[in-house]
C-alpha cells in the first residue's frame, strides 16, 4: 500500500543506500582477503616446505611487534565483522525487495540481468554454507576425510583434494564465488558512486569479470592439480 | 491481425483481480497499442461489458501515463512508451499478456490503472529548486558548462512513467530517483539544496516501500527515455557525500 505521508527527519544513514554502502564496503574487504588467500594457496605448487613455511609465516608475521598469530587474529576479527555486516544487510535488502512486489507478474522477461546478478542472494547463501564447511575442514575442525594426519597443513590439503567429491564441492563453491564476484565487484563500485559515466561503468564491469576469473580460477588450480596428481606428498 | 489478449481485470483497489482472455480481430498494424485497446473497449461496450480501464494522456510519449506491462516488458518490446508502440511490433495470431505495473508503492486502482502518486511525494521532498532563479534574461548571466547542461537535460527527459520500478526485480525506483538527482545536481541552481535533496528524496523512496537497488540494470533497459545506469551511481555518490557532511 502506498503511503500518503512525507518523511520527517530523514537521515542518510537510515536509507537503503546506506545499507548498500555497508554491503559494498564489506564486500570489498572480502575481495581483498580472497585475493591474498588465493595467492597463498598457489604456494602449494612449490611443494610441502614452501606451503607450510607460508602458513607458519602468516603466524609469525610482525613479531615481535605483534604477538604470535597477531596479524591472523586481526584479519579474523575484521572478516567476522565484515561477514556479519554483509549478511545482515543482504537479509534486510532481500526482505525489502520481496515486500516491494507482493503481486507477481504473470509474464516477466529479463532483458538486462545476468546469471551473476540474478544469483547474488542464493549464491550468497551457498557461499555462507561453504565458508562454514571450509572452516570446519581446514581451520577449526581440521577434518581429514581420508582419515590421515591433520597436523601438517600441506598433508591435509593433499589428502583432501585426492578425494574427487570433495574437490567437486570446492570447484562448485568457486563457481559460485566467481558468479558472486562478477556482479559484486561492479555493483560495489556503482554503489560507492564511482561509475558516473558509460566509460567507467564499462571499466567496472570488465574489472568484475577479471576479478571473478582470476580469483575463482586461481582458487580452482590447487584442488584440480592435486586431484590429477601434479601436487602430491 | 488477429490477437488473443490476456488482460488483468480488477474492479477496484480492494477487489481481487484475475487475468481475462479476449479475442480481437481486424487489428491494423498501423494502430498504436492504445488504439488497439480502444477498439477492444468499443467492442466490449457494444457487448454490454465493462470496458477495460487503462491510463493515457498525451499519447505522444511525453506525459508518462500509459503504464502497461506487455508480454513481461514495461511499455512492450520497443524502447518507447506504450502510446508510441505500434501493432506492427507484434505478429498475427500472437497472444499478448497485459498487466499493470506491479509494486507495493503503485497500488492498482482499477484494471490496468495504478496510483503513481508515490513519485509525486518523492518529488515533493526535494525534486525542485527553491532559490530564486530570476527572470528569463538573468539565466544567461549564470554560465553552465556545456557537458553539465547536456547531462542535466538528458536526465530531465525522465517522464516519471514508472517503467523502471515495474521492470526492477527489487521494485526499486532508483533510476527515477537518480535521474532527478542528476538533473538538478548538475546545475548551479541545484547546489544549495543538494545534500538535503538527496537524503530527503531517498528517505521518501524507502518510506513508499520501493525496494533497494542491486544494480541489475533492468530499469535502464526498460526506460523509454534511455536514462543510463550512471544516474544511480550519481545518486549513491550524492548520498555518500551528504552522509559525510553530517546529514
Ligand atoms: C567470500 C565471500 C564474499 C565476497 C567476496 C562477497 C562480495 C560481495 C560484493 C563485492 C558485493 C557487492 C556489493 C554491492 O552490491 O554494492 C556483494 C553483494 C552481495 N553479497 Fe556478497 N560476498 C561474499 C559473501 C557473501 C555471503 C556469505 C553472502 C550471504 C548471505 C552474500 C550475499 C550478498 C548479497 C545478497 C549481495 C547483494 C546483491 C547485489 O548487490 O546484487 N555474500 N558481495
Ligand atoms: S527513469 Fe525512465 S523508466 Fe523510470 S520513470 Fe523516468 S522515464 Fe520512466
Ligand atoms: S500517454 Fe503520455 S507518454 Fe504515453
Amino acid at each position: 500500500m502506498a503511503t500518503d505521508t512525507l518523511v520527517k527527519n530523514a537521515r542518510a544513514a537510515r536509507t537503503t543506500i546506506a545499507l548498500k554502502l555497508a554491503m559494498a564496503t564489506s564486500g570489498l574487504i572480502f575481495i581483498g582477503f580472497v585475493l591474498m588467500h588465493m595467492y597463498g594457496n598457489l604456494k602449494a605448487f612449490g611443494g610441502r616446505d614452501a606451503f607450510n613455511k607460508y602458513a607458519e609465516h602468516l603466524r609469525t608475521f610482525g613479531e615481535p611487534m605483534l604477538p604470535h598469530e597477531g596479524l591472523l587474529w586481526v584479519i579474523r576479527v575484521v572478516l567476522l565483522v565484515a561477514l556479519v555486516v554483509h549478511v545482515a544487510s543482504a537479509a534486510q535488502l532481500a526482505a525489502r525487495a520481496s515486500k516491494s512486489r507482493p503481486v507477481k507478474y504473470e509474464v516477466k522477461k529479463n532483458k538486462h540481468s545476468s546469471i551473476s546478478s540474478r544469483t547474488m542472494r542464493w549464491g550468497g547463501v551457498a557461499l555462507l554454507l561453504f565458508i562454514v564447511w571450509h572452516l570446519i575442514n581446514f581451520t577449526i575442525g581440521k577434518v581429514n576425510v581420508s582419515g590421515g594426519a591433520t597436523t601438517d597443513p600441506f598433508n591435509l590439503l593433499v589428502d583432501s583434494f585426492d578425494v574427487w567429491w570433495l574437490t567437486l564441492i570446492y570447484l562448485l563453491a568457486m563457481l559460485a564465488l566467481g558468479l558472486h564476484l562478477h556482479h559484486g565487484t561492479w555493483s560495489a563500485l556503482q554503489t560507492l558512486g564511482l561509475t558516473n559515466s558509460a566509460r567507467s561503468r564499462k571499466a567496472a564491469k570488465t574489472t568484475g569479470l577479471i576479478v571473478a576469473v582470476v580469483i575463482a580460477g586461481g582458487f580452482m588450480l590447487v584442488p584440480l592439480f592435486t586431484l590429477f596428481g601434479v601436487i602430491s606428498k | 491481425m488477429k490477437l488473443t489478449l490476456k488482460i488483468w481485470r480488477q474492479a477496484n483497489q480492494d477487489a481481487k483481480g484475475a487475468m481475462h482472455t479476449y479475442e480481437l480481430d481486424e487489428v491494423s498494424e498501423d494502430m498504436s497499442f492504445l488504439e488497439m485497446l480502444d477498439v477492444l473497449n468499443e467492442k466490449l461496450n457494444a457487448d454490454g461489458e465493462e470496458p477495460i480501464a487503462f491510463d493515457s494522456d498525451c499519447r505522444e510519449g511525453i506525459c508518462g501515463m500509459c503504464s502497461l506491462m506487455i508480454n513481461g516488458e514495461a511499455h512492450g518490446p520497443e524502447v518507447t512508451t506504450t502510446c508510441q508502440l505500434h501493432m506492427r511490433s507484434f505478429n498475427d495470431g500472437e497472444t499478448i499478456t497485459i498487466e499493470p505495473w506491479r509494486a507495493q508503492a503503485f497500488p492498482v486502482i482499477k484494471d490496468l490503472v495504478v496510483d503513481r502518486s508515490a513519485f509525486d511525494r518523492i518529488i515533493q521532498m526535494g525534486g525542485f529548486i527553491s532559490v530564486n532563479t530570476g527572470a528569463a534574461p538573468d539565466a544567461a548571466t549564470m554560465p553552465v558548462p556545456k557537458d553539465k547542461a547536456d547531462r542535466s537535460f538528458d536526465m530531465a527527459t525522465c517522464i516519471g512513467c514508472g517503467a523502471c520500478v515495474a521492470a526492477c526485480p527489487n521494485g526499486s525506483a532508483s533510476l527515477f530517483l537518480g535521474a532527478k538527482i542528476t538533473h538538478l545536481g548538475e546545475l548551479p541552481q541545484g547546489q544549495a539544496e543538494r545534500n538535503e535533496r538527496v537524503v530527503n528524496m531517498a528517505a521518501q523512496h524507502d518510506h513508499e516501500h520501493f525496494g533497494g537497488c542491486t544494480n541489475i540494470g533492468e530499469c535502464s533497459a526498460a526506460c523509454p527515455k534511455e536514462i543510463p545506469l550512471d544516474v544511480i551511481s550519481q545518486l549513491n555518490k550524492d548520498l555518500r557525500t551528504a552522509m559525510k557532511q553530517g546529514r
